[in-house]
């Protein structure tokens, strides 16, 4: 109705509360990584080398980012079809992220490096574990889209949703990326 | 909500907005005349508003009957009360509060005075309510967000709530949970469950917090009507923008710290435990450093006591101004102070951390920022007194307590220019000097903001006055009250005598404040009783006020007084109405005010304003 129209929108709301809520998520791992940085300037500091894995997961979360960009893509063509596929594969990709990482703790673990070890060891597991957290709420949103992308009769063809999990995708892989450069160099 | 027709058709347009221009997940159907859906879990920003106002009246009832509680001890060292008991059970044997309730009282005050009043009860309130109505929304950005939001606060009330009834009390540690008394749980008797509860009310807060202070940003930047261009919104929102910038921004990071601190209770980690022994055994923490979380706790403590106070600053402003009858002195050195302060708000934490070991090099950078906040608080002080200056003041209740406001907010932020110096904080860090400097800027200063507020909007929010013979009542005995319980606190501070003593009455050196004590709690008990009379008043208030039977009764120019008495979902019937000058226009060109949606004269458009 025209009452509303009177509303200026700039930018879809939603994508300026993720914007905000991204703000948020990056204080809260500045305070993980500077509480790191803090610990790490003191005495009896542990030194040990990051599961191999860890590393491996990176090309898949980096392959993830790019189909859940290529489903983007696909959305705004209409393209429904390979849409649907691509969301699936993000999804997969994203599961498959987080069994890494599993990896990487258990292969860490069976090292004897315990959560209930040196700090160095106990933050890996803190900063690594709230990550995958994030990743596994972006992995749920994507499986409400999907869900979605299946059962809707009347489709609202607006492309917000996915540009939003999308951006949010986009920012988990980069926010991995920070933390694995982070960790490896402040060792 | 009276006229069913109006109701209907504001429904209708609101719904078909909707529909319009999000196109998503929010879908939030109004069934009309569902209690559920239009008082409970209401999408409606003024429905919310008033779930925090009532939530947070409840808690400041809570948090302030502590408060008298503890101060019987600290008033009646040696006296009994055995009706303490009965009330109290064990927590008060024989009559006098144990060391053990004591120091549970006390965190539980400043816990939830500082978080769930001043933070939630008040930002929560007034950011719901006067954000889409103020910046001309139909509501939120999100409404099911911002209804998530008041849902996460509530639960982290049911969840602080229940630490008060465990067995082993609730936390006890000091509003900050500073490790070991945080971190271990066999510390003290305040460190088991009901330090688990605190964590976990708190994290639900913060993520209230999170998505409350997001709705927030997004509606200001977003959904501004016509005209409403950032320079001519209003004090108050550029107060609540601000608030929430500090909000998502800072609130973040003491979750960070908070995670670490619950790895330490249950996960066996380190992080701020180290070289401890419990009854004489040693722990097999190692390399932990409690300083840690002081950073962490602090790096959002700081920023905290602004997000209290900056929602105060912006309703007094605009109050001022209102019965003023002047335009605000300074709009855009107010908007710019405010902003310095949100900068120097986060570099300043370590002020609280003087005598923590900080290197003192670093010690004085953070004196020369700590000291830098004082010139937009000068500022800002200014203004105010120079908005009021020649006035033609009209005394109205919510007059009276802004300019309480400004007067308690002078004498608070002086001493914080003494307590900003490390040499003089060495001093009196951890005695009363602190608890009289923070009570009055913070307790006393941001309350009265808040009552400012709520004598303000209350005729917006229920479409009825509040009495005023018992406003002025209560807003007299607030401030001679507040002055005669927090000023001599000053003197005790400086003699020495440290916070969180529970039985100071041992040492002979502060046996000389008995007396000073005993008065103390006795203006207490009767600024506690005045505020009864407020929340009396309130609720009487709701029902039976006196009925608002104009759309403007404070003759403002902003844009909430446009909207019928009693708004619906939707706030305008219409059409939103469109923004054409600032919101200052008070006795301008011979008039006494100039709505902001009335346009601009040729010769006013030639000038500017
Ligand atoms: C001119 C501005 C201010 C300055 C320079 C200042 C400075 C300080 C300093 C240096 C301390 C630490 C004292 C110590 O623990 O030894 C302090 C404590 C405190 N200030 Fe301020 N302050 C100012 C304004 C405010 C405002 C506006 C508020 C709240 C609205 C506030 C609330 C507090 C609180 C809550 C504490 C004590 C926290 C605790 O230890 O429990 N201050 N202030
Ligand atoms: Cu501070």
């Amino acid at each position: 109705m025209d009452a509303m129209s009177l509303q200026r929108k700039k930018i879809h709301p939603h994508k300026y509360s993720l914007w905000i809520a991204m703000g948020s998520i990056t204080m809260m791992f500045i305070g993980f990584t500077s509480a790191y940085v803090v610990k790490r300037a003191q005495a009896n500091w542990f030194t040990f080398d990051l599961p191999v894995i860890f590393w491996i997961s990176t090309l898949v979360i980096l392959a993830s980012s790019v189909t859940i960009q290529m489903a983007v893509k696909q959305f705004r063509n209409r393209n429904m079809q390979r849409y649907k596929q691509l969301i699936t594969l993000t999804a997969v990709l994203g599961v498959a992220f987080a069994v890494c990482q599993w990896i990487g703790f258990k292969q860490m673990n069976e090292s004897g490096l315990r959560l209930n070890g040196p700090a160095s060891v106990s933050f890996i597991y803190v900063i690594v574990g709230v990550h995958l957290l994030h990743v596994m709420g972006g992995v749920a949103a994507l499986l409400i889209m999907f869900g979605r992308a299946f059962r809707t009769r009347v489709r609202t063809y607006s492309a917000v949703p996915i540009e939003v999990a999308a951006t949010y995708w986009h920012f988990v892989d980069g926010l991995w990326i920070y933390l694995l450069i982070f960790l490896s160099i402040a060792r | 909500m009276s006229n069913e027709a109006t109701l209907h058709s504001q429904e209708a347009i609101h719904g078909a907005a909707h529909a319009h221009d999000h196109g998503h997940d929010d879908h939030h159907e109004h069934h009309e005349g569902g209690f559920i859906s239009k008082y409970v879990f209401s999408l409606d920003h003024k429905t919310i508003a008033k779930q925090f106002l009532i939530t947070g009246i409840i808690w400041a009832i809570i948090g302030a009957l502590f408060s008298v509680l503890f101060r019987l001890q600290l008033g009646f060292p040696d006296a009994t009360f055995p009706w303490l008991e009965s009330i109290l059970g064990h927590w008060a044997k024989g009559g006098r509060i144990t060391p053990e309730a004591y120091y549970a009282l006390v965190t539980m005050h400043g816990t939830i005075l500082v978080f769930f009043v001043l933070t939630a009860g008040l930002s929560g309130t007034f950011s719901n309510l006067l954000i889409p109505l103020q910046v001309g929304a139909r509501d939120m950005a999100s409404p099911l967000m911002n209804c998530m939001s008041y849902w996460a606060f509530f639960l982290a009330s049911i969840v602080m709530m229940s630490s008060l009834f465990v067995q082993t009390g609730p936390a006890s540690g000091g509003w900050t949970a500073y490790p070991p008394l945080s971190a271990l749980g066999d510390a003290s008797i305040g460190s088991k469950i009901g330090m688990d509860l605190w964590l976990i009310s708190m994290a639900l807060f913060v993520v209230s917090q999170l998505l409350g202070g997001l709705n927030y940003i997004s509606t200001i930047l977003n959904m501004r009507t016509k005209g409403m261009t950032m320079t001519k919104m209003p004090l108050t929102i550029w107060s609540f923008f601000f608030t929430a910038v500090l909000g998502v921004l800072s609130f973040p990071v003491l979750l960070s710290g908070f995670i670490l601190l619950l790895f330490d209770r249950h996960g066996g980690t380190s992080f701020y435990l180290s070289d401890l022994f419990v009854a004489g055994k040693a722990l097999s923490n190692e390399g932990g450093s409690a300083i840690l979380y002081q950073h962490l706790f602090w790096f959002l403590g700081h920023p905290e006591v602004y997000i209290i106070i900056l929602p105060a600053m912006g309703m007094v402003s605009e109050i001022l101004a209102v019965n003023s009858r002047k335009p605000i002195f300074g709009y855009l050195a107010m908007v710019g102070s405010m902003f310095a302060i949100v900068i120097l708000a986060f570099l300043v934490w370590a002020h609280h951390m003087f005598v923590t070991g900080l290197n003192p090099f670093l010690g004085a950078f953070f004196v020369l920022l700590t000291l830098l906040i004082a010139v937009p608080s000068a500022i800002k002080v200014f203004n105010w007194l120079t908005t009021i200056w020649r006035g033609n003041l009209r005394f109205t209740p919510g007059m009276l307590f802004s300019i309480g406001f400004v007067s308690t907010f002078i004498s608070g932020g002086l001493t914080g220019i003494w307590l900003g110096n490390s040499s003089i904080d060495i001093h009196l860090h951890d005695t009363y000097f602190v608890i009289a400097h923070f009570h009055i800027v913070m307790g006393v200063s941001a309350f009265f903001g808040t009552f400012a507020g709520v004598y303000h909007w209350f005729p917006k929010m229920f479409g009825r006055y509040l009495n005023n013979t018992l406003a002025y009542i209560h807003f007299w005995t607030t401030l001679i009250g507040a002055y005669l319980i927090f000023w001599p606190m000053h003197y005790e501070g400086i003699a020495g005598m440290p916070r969180r003593y529970y039985d100071y009455a041992s040492w002979e050196s502060f046996k000389q404040f008995s007396d000073l004590n005993q008065f103390i709690s006795i203006v207490v008990i009767i600024v506690f009783a005045a505020q009864l009379m407020f929340v009396f008043n309130f609720f009487y208030s709701i029902f039976k006020g006196r009925k608002v039977t104009t759309t403007n009764p404070w003759s403002s120019t902003t844009l909430e007084w446009t909207t019928p008495i009693n708004p619906g979902h939707g706030n305008w019937p219409g059409e939103i109405p469109e923004v054409y000058r600032w919101p200052y226009d008070y006795s301008k060109n011979g008039k006494d005010f100039v709505p902001q949606t009335v346009p601009l004269s040729p010769d006013e458009e030639k000038e500017g304003h």
